[in-house]
């Protein structure tokens, strides 16, 4: 294997701990598509839930941990559109005043990929189209459309894998997640949700498909348990490419 | 006012189980959306000029007092009388003594934020003034007794059998909710009355043009100009950061406010007010005074936050906002609703009194990107939040909960044990593999939480199980 061909993969806390599949399927197709992973073992979580709250001490240093831990890879892959952003846009941002770790910041930010980004961009790979898979509707989380402009990458590989992809009405609506957010204002959050999950039973499509862990878990929390289906984009394009 | 997290979150909740309000807020928001992309679009290039608005703006902020003293001039020479007030409370007593000077009993008005934001109505109200909103929406809120719902709908929340009712009272006939007609036209008979009796007009002042030292003010009922024009007196309270240099300026800025708001071109009536009747003026007020205030801006002028003086004031970034478009605007506790009034009553009226607006975000960044002037909320958001954890708002067990997950989170070994842990105890509340806690341990009222999964995906990872077979 040559270096270029190497990837970690960061596969953030909630995969880990909660979604563990999703990081399996992660592996897995950037496998198929020819690359070497490795897992950094050090690794935990990128900061984001305390950046979030206003915890900036506690960000920064797991901010600066993880660029420790990633810094020496030459590519690093996220499933998830919101940590990425976390490392690409906020590092460089949150180590501004530390010179030294503003620059190794910038150059991990420069080497972090979200996966679908990754998949299409960096290796052009496509998935195998399947025989038939059912529609999807795509969620569009915030961090992953608005601060990294990520949003045809998941549809194509989407489409190409077979999945007919039903659009929502307004797909780049936030799903109520927020972190923290969430458990601060409850009510708010489970009305935000709820009408995420209306506008995708709208589309027909028995899929709810997104490329964020967390995003997932809330919607599950409230979409009825007979009905849609939310999976992870990594869980969809392994199962459609196997 | 204020808005606790206990007082959002009641609110938000009344706004939330009332289905038609939701309805009426789904729509209005809707369809602003949408009619504000097709403006935009008529636009040759609509992101360069906001670009060329932002740049304006910031330019101006960087020189403001300079800009400010030209309008003084200019306005001066025009017959203006300028006041200078630094807060709420001096601006109202420059409003209450030039009323008083004139023994003004009655006052009409038009739509103006920087007046809720001072409470001028109350203020008038106890020396024995008067006053009537006239914008329509602004009328209707205040004949029910609520803050503005919305910046630049202040009734949207409304149906309009709630408005018939309200109407209905004030002029005391009965109206049927579905003649529109004869609504609007009980509603301008009633105004009409009080336009013509009034001894003094009070207005906000959407753009100050330091140049010929006017004041710009856009209605879409004409209302702005029988209160500017009727009265003998009109009084213009404006927020110091609306000055622009010139018309090119304004220009630029009265291209953007209209398109981002409601989706129109232009508002229907954009009104200059150039200084007082001049003696050959058949009609016109004899006396014109502006006053500009302070009240917390020019202390965000070099710091953190001086980017959100820069707004314009056109209510995109509420239409967009998740957060408001199911909590509603009354739970800002503050005529600035949504994501800017987030970021400026804090600022304005102080962060303890206002702690939840910080948190009242999923950090989507809609906002930011809808933002004629690509004001940077979340950033500010962000920082408020920083403050709050700072100077302690935020109650210390959750600090220490965040403090120590961080110190868990930066030891891998440790945050092993710790979930190791948990996979241990969780079992008690897991069912079918979701949490399942006693509602009033349920910090997501409802949310069917999963538990951490049995493995981990780095146990499997060390266990080998994800060794390559290629």
């Amino acid at each position: 294997m040559t270096e270029a061909r190497r990837v970690a993969l960061f596969v953030t806390c909630l995969v880990d701990q909660v979604l563990p599949e999703v990081g399996v399927a992660t592996v897995r197709l950037l496998r198929r598509a020819g690359f070497k992973v490795e897992f950094p073992v050090a690794q935990t979580c990128c900061g984001q839930p305390f950046h979030n709250s206003g915890h900036t001490s506690e960000a920064v240093r797991l901010a600066k941990r993880t660029v420790e831990i990633l810094g020496d890879y030459p590519t690093v892959v996220l499933p998830s559109g919101s940590c990425a952003a976390m490392i690409r846009v906020e590092y460089p941002h949150l180590l501004e005043p530390w010179p030294d770790w503003h620059s190794r910041a910038q150059a991990l930010a420069a080497k972090t990929f979200e996966l679908s980004e990754f998949l299409v961009e960096q290796a052009g790979w496509m998935p195998v189209r399947a025989a038939s898979a059912p529609a999807v509707t795509y969620h569009d989380s915030c961090h992953m459309c608005r601060m990294l402009q990520l949003g045809a990458e998941p549809r194509k590989l989407l489409a190409a894998s077979g999945h007919r992809v039903n659009e929502m009405r307004e797909s780049d609506r936030c799903c109520g997640f927020g972190g923290l957010f969430s458990l601060r204002m409850p009510e708010v959050s489970n009305a935000m949700t709820t009408e995420k999950v209306a506008q995708a039973n709208e589309t027909g499509a028995p899929i709810l498909a997104s490329a964020d862990p967390g995003c997932i878990i809330q919607m599950r929390g409230l979409a009825p348990e007979d009905g849609l289906q939310i999976e992870h984009i990594a869980t969809l394009l392994e199962a459609a490419s196997r | 006012m204020t808005a606790t997290f206990p007082q959002f979150r009641q609110q938000a909740r009344i706004a939330i189980e009332d289905i038609r309000l939701q309805g009426a807020l789904d729509t209005a928001t809707g369809n602003l959306l949408g009619a504000r992309i097709q403006a935009l679009a008529e636009l040759p290039d609509s992101e360069k000029l906001r670009d060329h608005l932002k740049s304006i703006r910031s330019s101006t902020l960087a020189n403001l007092v300079r800009y400010l003293e030209i309008f003084e001039r200019n306005a001066v020479a025009a017959g203006v009388h300028i006041h200078w007030a630094s807060t709420g409370g001096d601006a109202r007593k420059i409003v209450i003594d030039i009323a008083e000077q004139h023994g003004v009993t009655l006052a009409t008005k038009s739509k103006s934020m920087t007046t809720e934001e001072i409470h001028l109505n109350d203020a008038l109200a106890a020396v024995g003034a008067e006053a009537v909103e006239t914008d329509l929406g602004e009328w209707i809120i205040q004949l029910a007794q609520e803050p503005p719902f919305h910046i630049i709908g202040p009734a949207i929340h409304k149906t309009r059998e709630q408005v018939a009712e309200l109407i209905s009272e004030a002029s005391g006939r009965s109206l049927a909710p579905d003649d529109i007609a004869m609504l609007t036209a009980e509603a301008r008979r009633v105004l009409r009355e009080k336009f013509l009796a009034a001894g003094m007009g009070i207005s906000g002042g959407n753009i100050a043009v330091a140049e010929t030292g006017s004041v710009v003010l856009v209605t879409n009922e004409g209302n702005g100009r029988l209160v500017t024009s009727a009265p003998p007196v009109h009084v213009a309270v404006i927020g110091i950061e609306k000055v622009v240099p010139t018309w090119d300026d304004a220009a630029a800025w009265l291209a953007l406010l209209a398109r981002s708001a409601t989706g129109q071109p232009l508002s229907v009536y954009t009104s200059i007010i150039s200084g007082p009747a001049r003696n050959e003026d058949p009609d016109g007020p004899r006396e014109v005074h502006v006053v500009f205030l302070d009240n917390g801006r020019s202390r965000q002028i070099g710091g953190e936050y001086e980017e959100v003086l820069q707004c314009i004031r056109c209510g995109a970034c509420l239409n967009v906002c998740p957060v408001y478009r199911e909590a509603g605007g009354h739970a800002y506790g503050s005529p600035y609703n949504g994501p800017i009034g987030s970021v400026i009553t804090p600022l304005y009226s102080g962060l303890r009194k206002y702690e939840a607006l910080p948190h009242a975000c999923s950090l989507c960044q809609a906002c930011k990107d809808i933002c004629p002037v690509r004001i940077d909320l979340p950033r500010m958001l962000l920082a408020l939040r920083e403050t709050e954890v700072r100077e302690g708002v935020i109650p210390w067990p959750e600090r220490k909960v965040e403090e120590a997950a961080a110190v868990v989170l930066a030891h891998e070994r440790l945050l092993r044990f710790v979930t190791w842990i948990f996979r241990r105890l969780q079992g008690v509340f897991l069912r079918d593999g979701r949490l399942q806690l006693p509602l009033w341990l349920d910090p997501t009222l409802g949310r069917r939480m999963p538990g951490l999964a049995q493995r981990s995906f780095r146990t499997m990872w060390q266990a080998g199980e994800l060794e390559s077979k290629e």
